[in-house]
């Protein structure tokens, strides 16, 4: 019996006649021994929902069709003839880190943080534009910075350097931060109720967009140095943002950057991306960026005071805090 | 993208699964990934193999089901079949085309002993 496919249930195995014949709804044909199932271009095969045709050379040769709706497997060993067994798993490959990414989330929520995933590829400006946003920001805000690199502690450096705390975490092999790794930074930093918390994530922009960290949103930065296309070549990153802010704007007239083709482009990946012009030498668009932040920060606490009872303790807090200010 | 990383939560779903149902050896793993998921089967293969060394997962065999990705087509308010993430419309030609299925990225079932 095939425990792979689950075919031939019930049927008499005969010796020397491990294999048999697959015909599959795409026209592929294969024989497969009794505990395998691999074509000859070495792909598995199991149709969804598809019809799966079995021709039997054997004395009782016939012809059969059945529906597998993927459960077709070896639930229907015989008993005895193998311990083999099929357990139903039904995770998310990214149940682990989506699991401690709902913790950090709660962690914010509890205390009304907003947390902002920044995103991009290495050399766009990420650490200038937040070392620029935090002195604009001028203590207005409690805020703190996660820093992650492959290896060195500077980026944390630069950020401690305006006054703000931050702390470096170093993947090591790793190209981006996950969630666990964000969960075990937090205790470690300063963060009030109602504060920002940046987490500058390491300069790649693939594999983070897959990696939700507990954040509110991702921000994606791009810089014009870069190219229009790369929303195109990296979609991912540009469909998991929330906001896109264009850096190094004042760069402009020293480049053929066609400002709009790279809006345009964002947009082609991800309809609802919102679009921010900044250069974090200049300040231009700055302060459109932050009063995009405090927008973010508003929405947070508007949806916190909405709560059910059990988050009435924070909103009791909140009101104190508010009148002891 | 980071097939390493994803093949390793493979393994963490699969040890889970070993201390909570009681196996000590995995025959076989399904896999189930939306046709426009950001994986490379190929590599997530490579990347299986050489993550499952020395597991209980060791030498397990890797299926692969593919699932259709189907996407909302803003402009034409349908859902339309694609077999690509941020290709454009079949029907309009448009690119506001929300992905509503195909990214999916599960470990389906195991089987063990």
């Amino acid at each position: 019996m095939c425990t792979t496919c689950g075919c031939g249930t019930g049927e008499v195995k005969i010796e020397g006649h491990d294999a048999h014949w697959h015909v599959h709804e795409d026209g592929t044909a294969h024989s497969h021994a009794s505990d395998e199932h691999v074509s000859v271009s070495g792909t598995h095969y199991r149709p969804v929902n598809g019809a799966h045709q079995h021709a039997h050379d054997h004395d009782n040769s016939h012809t059969h069709e059945h529906l597998h709706f993927g459960l077709g497997a070896a639930h229907s060993h015989a008993p005895g003839m193998t311990q083999a067994r099929i357990v139903q798993i039904e995770r998310d490959i990214l149940s682990k880190n989506n699991d401690y990414a709902a913790q950090n989330r709660m962690f914010f929520e509890d205390r009304s943080i907003l947390a902002l995933n920044l995103v991009s590829s290495p050399g766009s400006g990420k650490t200038s534009l937040l070392v620029r946003s935090i002195i604009d920001l001028n203590e207005s805000v409690p805020l703190a910075v996660i820093e992650g690199d492959q290896q060195t502690i500077n980026d944390a450096e630069r950020i401690r350097a305006t006054g703000a705390p931050a702390i470096q975490i170093n993947t090591g092999k790793g190209c981006h931060l996950d969630a666990h790794m964000v969960g075990q930074a937090l205790p470690k930093i300063p963060l009030p109720n109602q504060s920002i918390l940046f987490i500058e994530n390491v300069g790649n922009l693939v594999c983070p967009a897959a990696f939700d960290l507990g954040e509110a949103c991702k921000v994606a930065i791009l810089s014009v140095t870069e190219g229009e296309d790369k929303p195109l070549k990296y979609p991912d990153m540009f469909q998991a943002a929330r906001l896109m802010l264009l850096n190094k704007c004042d760069l402009l007239p020293h480049l053929n950057f066609d400002v709009d083709l790279a809006e345009e482009n964002a947009r082609r990946v991800n309809p609802m991306i919102e679009i921010i012009r900044v250069s974090a030498t200049t300040g231009e668009g700055i302060d459109e960026w932050l009063a995009w932040i405090e927008c973010q920060r508003k929405a947070i606490l508007v949806k916190q005071q909405g709560k059910s009872p059990i988050h009435q303790h924070s909103r009791t807090e909140l009101n104190v805090r508010q009148t002891v200010a | 993208m980071h097939e390493m990383s994803l093949a390793e939560g493979v393994l963490q779903i699969i040890e889970d699964a070993a201390r909570s149902q009681d196996f000590a050896k995995v025959k076989s793993v399904v896999l189930e990934i939306g046709q426009i998921a950001a994986i490379e089967i190929e590599a997530m293969r490579f990347c299986f193999d050489a993550v499952m060394r020395g597991s209980i997962a060791d030498g397990a065999i890797l299926e692969i089901v593919s699932l259709p990705g189907t996407g909302w087509c803003m402009q034409c308010a349908i859902t339309v079949p694609i077999v690509e993430q941020y290709a454009a419309c079949p029907e309009c030609g448009s690119y506001q085309v929300q992905p509503v299925t195909g990214t999916e990225m599960r470990v389906k079932e195991l089987e063990v002993e």
